[in-house]
């Protein structure tokens, strides 16, 4: 099939970050400071990007601010004609910082947020003082007049802080909030027995938003990630896959979406060796699941199968062991009723540790499972 | 819903720009790119912080020869979802 070309692009910058989220959607296998592309290179793919007409550039890691070469790449993503959206956990920025970005033109902020008081984010986020120092990123951000989305991150451990965090949003000056329940990908998989929510939390967490959406109409806009396991039908995969996004890892290799490199039989191509416009059109991981020719059944004859392109290839891989599969969350997928009953064996599985994400270089954890 | 007495403007981070691949006029905004159509484009350009919706739609009406009430008519459901997801703003 061919393809249209793709609105927006998330840079990985770098894998190094201050925090260890234990959910970590970056891969198990974390990338050096020296394996990671050169200033020069990264300008060169937002230029390439730009002319295979991304408009939206999302720069994200790790943490893009321990790149000590940020406020340069804003600048050549911002001549080069890009929106630029910071996705952060505002360590590493101080307020000069801050300043500069603005006057390279940053176009808005994605600040995470790990917990609704410093006890819980430090916990999440494995990093002491960290809630302090964000709150204070926070204030200079607002003060700069940055666009502003608080992203909260949920999970079984956090979700009950859901509507402080919708009332931190208001404080903060931010238009938007991103209410995200953990997807199980990357580091999140090893933690499932902690992280997972309970039904319950679940349908609370879409009772709150949808109070609250009808409350903060015009004023805050609250988009919302439901609890994946628990639903009926699978995510829409990146708008389909191939279809509008594309990701560049800290090595400079293009990913249809961020996990997948979980799936082992796809190849990817690097920016240091191919053109963007040759790799999106023509890469093999790209044509791999792009449309709907790949599918089978119950995929195939489906009539959501433009909707949600059969859900996740990953979570087809990672749970039912092929990426081919329906996405096991599906009702019409085999797999569905034993998920829905792992699902909840996770979510009250109780005694276990948080396993967090190491450093790049650092063996990775062993799972207990 | 705005009305003709509202100074609608385009807060920070929300910006049009030429698609230069797609050969269109897009709208730029947090986590969106939305395509706009010739009276949406229109109206956006138009749209400087300082004139009022009324004074807007007048100065379109005089331009495309159309009566002032279409436009507004039409513009507003677009206007009214962009200020939902705060791309639009009206002066305090
Ligand atoms: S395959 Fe899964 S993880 Fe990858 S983009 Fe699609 S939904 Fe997301
Ligand atoms: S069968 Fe496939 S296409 Fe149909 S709803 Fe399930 S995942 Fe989507």
């Amino acid at each position: 099939m061919t393809a249209r070309p793709p609105i927006a692009m998330l840079a990985e910058l770098t894998h190094r970050c201050p925090l260890s989220c234990p959910y970590c959607s970056n891969p198990l296998e974390l990338a050096r400071i020296d394996q990671e592309i050169d200033t020069e290179t990264w300008k060169s793919v937002f230029r390439q990007a730009a002319d295979l007409g991304v408009l939206q550039l999302h720069l994200s890691g790790g943490e893009p601010a321990s790149r000590r070469d940020l406020v340069e790449l804003v600048q050549a993503a911002r001549d080069a004609g890009l929106y630029i959206n910071l996705i952060t956990s505002g360590i590493g920025l101080s307020e000069r910082r801050l300043n500069e970005l603005d006057a390279a033109g940053l176009d808005h902020i994605q600040l995470s947020l790990q917990g609704t008081d410093a006890e819980m984010a430090d916990q999440i986020g494995g990093y002491k003082g960290g809630f302090k120092r964000k709150m204070q990123v926070a204030e200079w951000i607002k003060a700069i007049g940055f666009p502003l989305t608080l992203n909260a991150v949920l999970h079984r451990r956090n979700l009950h802080q859901l509507p402080r965090a919708i009332e931190m949003a208001l404080e903060m000056g931010a238009r938007r909030i991103e209410v995200a329940t953990v997807q199980f990908h990357g580091w999140a998989l090893k933690n499932r027995d902690t992280l997972m929510p309970t039904r319950e939390q679940a349908r609370e967490a879409d009772t709150i938003v949808i109070e609250a959406r009808a409350r903060l109409r015009g004023k805050l806009v609250i988009d919302y990630v439901p609890a994946d396991y628990h639903s009926d039908y699978p995510k829409r995969c990146m708008g389909g896959w191939g279809t509008t996004g594309l990701n560049v890892t800290p090595e400079g290799k293009v990913l249809p979406c961020h996990a997948a490199e979980t799936i082992p039989h796809l190849v990817f191509d690097n920016v240091k060796e191919t053109p963007l416009h040759k790799i999106w059109y023509e890469g093999s991981a790209f044509q791999a699941y792009r449309g709907t020719d790949w599918m089978q059944d119950p995929c195939k004859s489906c009539e959501r199968k433009t909707v949600d392109f059969g859900g996740c290839r990953c979570q087809a891989m990672a749970i039912v062991g092929d990426a081919n599969a329906v996405d096991p969350v599906c009702i019409k997928s085999p797999h569905h009723g034993a998920l829905q009953v792992q699902a909840d064996a996770h979510a009250c599985a109780e005694g276990q540790d948080l396993i967090y994400r190491s450093a790049p270089g650092k063996p990775v954890p062993e799972t207990v499972e | 819903m705005i009305t003709a007495d509202d100074i609608p403007f385009l807060p920070r981070g929300v910006r049009v720009h030429r698609d230069r691949v797609r050969d269109a006029w897009v709208l730029l905004a947090p986590e969106r790119a939305i395509t706009l159509d010739t009276i949406g484009h229109a109206i956006l350009t138009e749209i400087d912080g300082q004139r009022s919706f009324g004074e807007i739609t007048a100065a379109l009406a005089a331009k495309y020869n159309a009566p002032a009430e279409d436009i507004a008519k039409d513009s507003a459901g677009f206007l009214g979802a962009l200020r939902d997801r705060r791309f639009l703003e009206v002066q305090p």
